[in-house]
């Protein structure tokens, strides 16, 4: 068997990693703040220092993210954009540190990675994602090197020691799984599930993009413990950038002789890997759809069993695991399991990679040991809501999952004390939502993704949730009867019983959620026709005070001409001609106008 | 189709040959021409040896496809939680009033289309949006005007 060592240069990928350099986190979050121009100019700007585009460290609130490693110092910099990397250059060239937009000069320094303890995370944004040099000096390939020291059955037993559970949301034991696939003979596949369709999360996409080696390389090791030959990355076409940087690190690894034939020499331990893309369907994540969808067929979810192990892709036994899964399958057995189980819970090792986003101050991905409470990732990593609101709820788990709200924080993150919340862990999605946002609203936008996804194979799915979002479409303008909410749990009850995938199976879940936590609101919308929030238009009034001087300002914007009064004069707004935009709110600058 | 079109959708439907290849191919198309054709559909179904009802099936259920040609520009509003939490539903009316099409639909001119998506993965961003495959995150009114004026 031949070592990593005489495959790869490790030492110049050490020898890039110590030396002082400029990095900039180039993956979406970064390229959408502006990073890509910030790396342009630091690139022309005639540094003796090299510049090179990383992927992202997660702390998405302030990209663009720069690192500077000057005389041996390193810096972490937020908020570089274009306009800001003049300064920054200057401080480079005059061998200084550029205190306004210093974040920390290690990541224990930031708020914001505190709490954190970063496995799947640990090369995102600090090596180049597609430089096989320097992942292999951060310790890649260390994970396949001890897999190959281990008897496939071995590793099998070892992967199950770990207790690893699926990272895609159910949290099945993946060496389980592995074991299942491993008994069959004949033809058979390991699929990676890189189609993270669920709204908020965007995990996945970021270690495709940050250290795609890493899934690869969890990929390879499947392949040993299994005897899969045949690998397959299904990665959604809303990624681009994770579909070209997979692409690239496919090409690379097959021409280091790391995917192919005799893999690092071994005879017999031949692997290769496609990369398939969807097409645009949230189902697609469900496991039978996705090997629909890689046989070129509509992405239908078909009846289990038969489960996948027994038939999969071309009907051949087939392992579907998560993106993160396999990152983490790398990572654990390069630290060795006996480590790895000593973080987490009893029942669930390793920490879980949580996309926080919306409401709260500082988001990003926030890498966490399981068992770390909620109020820990959204107040101490997160810093809490948004500056002068007040915290109301948290969707964690997507359209699958559910809300929880302030009695919950103190809950650990784990599988199971989540779902007895009235949520799920889902792929790891948490959508901070603060009191300007309304609960039925929330409930009706789930439904209608549900409804604008199903892929309408089943009727309770397709025509339930659609009726769901009828229904609270209706409440929320106004027209919601209280037998809506009895309505709106026997459908919920019916959908959830007789859907044939677990999308549908748990599409009720944000409904159901929303009901129990916030039955005030729906009281409020039902019976009183009122919105607490201001956000359901139909229920808003708009009506004109005695602050009015009468300048005529919210006369001229109104689209209706329900505004009418004498020029100085207080004017008054027909309420039949109303449609509520609220343009006249806006543009008052007499705090006028009352918003009910 | 004009002759060039013809020969460009051949070269593409070398590459292929089997009934798995569907979804690739159709994206190809599709990468190549703006959208999918009925022409290219029935094309599709003969090259793979499969039905034409099987392709348009394929074509019609994945968000993606299109059947109607779209702008030079096309913008891609996300829709997920994260960014209706930020009103995302605001900044699609914006775009409808700002480019006078509705949601699904191509300026006259050709250079702007315009769709809801379902979640793009920029959540820490939100609102976020695609022009074509470049993402532009926390969005403001402001911003879409100054992005739009910058393209050209």
């Amino acid at each position: 068997m031949k070592q990593i060592s005489e495959i790869l240069d490790v030492e110049k990928g050490k020898k890039e990693l110590e030396q002082d350099r400029i990095t900039v986190g180039v993956a979406t979050c970064g390229i959408s703040a502006g990073a890509d121009k910030t790396l342009e100019k630091l690139k022309t700007a005639g540094l003796s220092l090299l510049v090179e585009g990383v992927g992202c460290a997660g702390s998405c609130y302030a990209e663009p993210i720069v690192t500077v490693k000057q005389n041996g110092l390193l810096s972490i910099y937020g908020y570089v954009t274009e306009d800001k990397a003049d300064k920054l250059i200057e401080s480079i060239r005059n061998s200084q540190v550029c205190e306004e937009m210093l974040l920390g000069h290690k990541l224990e320094d930031i708020e914001f990675y505190k709490k954190q303890l970063r496995i799947v995370m640990k090369n995102c944004g600090f090596i180049n994602g597609l430089s096989l040099e320097q992942y292999a000096a951060n310790g890649g390939f260390t994970g396949l090197a001890n897999a190959l020291k281990l008897q496939p059955s071995q590793l099998i037993e070892e992967v199950k020691r770990s207790k690893l559970r699926g990272r895609g949301g159910a949290g099945f034991l993946t060496g389980m799984k592995w074991g299942f696939l491993a008994a069959k003979q004949g033809r058979k596949f390991i699929v990676c599930n890189g189609d993270e369709g669920d709204p908020g999360a965007f995990m996945n996409r970021t270690v495709m993009e940050s250290d795609p080696f890493s899934i690869i390389e969890g990929m390879i090791i499947a392949s040993y413990a299994t005897g899969a030959k045949e690998g397959i990355i299904y990665t959604r076409t809303e990624y681009p950038l994770a579909i070209k940087t997979i692409e690239k690190a496919l090409v690379m690894l097959k021409d280091k002789g790391l995917l192919g034939k005799s893999i690092l020499g071994v005879e017999g331990f031949d692997f290769d890997i496609i990369l398939k893309k969807g097409a645009g369907a949230f189902v697609c994540g469900e496991e039978t759809a996705l090997i629909a969808s890689v046989m070129g067929k509509r992405g239908h979810p078909r009846f289990r069993p038969p489960y996948p192990a027994d038939k999969g892709v071309y009907d051949c036994p087939t392992n579907i695991n998560n993106v993160g899964t396999l990152a983490n399958i790398s990572k654990i057995l390069a630290m060795g399991v006996d480590e790895y189980i000593k973080i987490g819970t009893e029942k669930t090792k390793g920490t879980k990679d949580i996309c926080l986003t919306g409401k709260v101050k500082r988001t990003g991905i926030v890498e966490v040991p399981m068992g770390t409470k909620l109020r820990e990732i959204i107040f101490d990593a997160g810093g809490g809501p948004v500056e002068g609101t007040n915290f109301k709820a948290v969707q964690i788990g997507g359209p699958s999952g559910g809300c929880l709200t302030e009695a919950d924080l103190d809950l650990p993150l784990d599988y199971e004390p989540l779902q007895n919340a009235g949520a799920i862990m889902g792929s790891g999605g948490m959508v901070v939502i603060n009191d300007e946002s309304c609960m039925v609203n929330v409930a009706k936008y789930f439904t209608a993704f549900t409804r604008s996804e199903s892929c309408g194979k089943c009727t309770p799915c397709r025509e339930g949730n659609t009726r769901m979002n009828e229904i609270l479409d209706r409440i929320t303008k106004g027209l919601g009867t209280e037998q809506d909410i009895k309505k709106l749990k026997l459908l919920a009850e019916y959908i959830r019983d007789n859907s044939l995938c677990n999308l549908g199976k748990t599409a009720p879940n944000p409904v159901l959620s929303t009901i129990a936590k916030f039955p005030e609101e729906y009281d409020a919308h039902i019976k009183e026709k009122r919105c607490p929030s201001k956000v359901c238009i139909e229920l808003l009034k708009y009506i004109i005070n005695e602050k009015c001087t009468g300048c005529g300002a919210c006369a001229r914007v109104c689209p209706t001409n329900a505004i009418t009064g004498r020029i100085k004069e207080r004017h008054v707004i027909e309420q039949a001609k109303c449609i509520k935009c609220g343009n006249c709110y806006d543009i008052c600058a007499f705090n006028a106008i009352d918003r009910k | 189709m004009k002759m060039a079109e013809w020969e460009e959708v051949e070269r593409i439907l070398k590459k292929y040959s089997t009934k798995e290849d569907l979804i690739p191919v159709l994206e190809d198309l599709q990468e190549e021409f703006g959208y999918l054709s009925e022409e290219m559909l029935e094309r599709a179904a003969k090259k793979l040896n499969v039905p034409f009802v099987t392709v348009s099936g394929v074509a019609t259920f994945y968000s993606s496809f299109r059947l109607t040609p779209r702008g030079k520009y096309h913008i891609q509003i996300c829709r997920g939680t994260a960014c209706h939490i930020f009103r995302s539903d605001k900044l699609l009316t914006y775009f409808e009033k700002k480019l006078g099409i509705k949601a699904g639909g191509v300026t006259p001119d050709g250079k702007f289309s315009l769709v809801p998506v379902n979640c793009i993965g920029a959540c820490a961003k939100a609102p976020a949006m695609m022009i074509n495959e470049k993402v532009y995150g926390n969005l403001t009114e402001e911003k879409i005007d100054k992005i739009l004026s910058e393209l050209k």
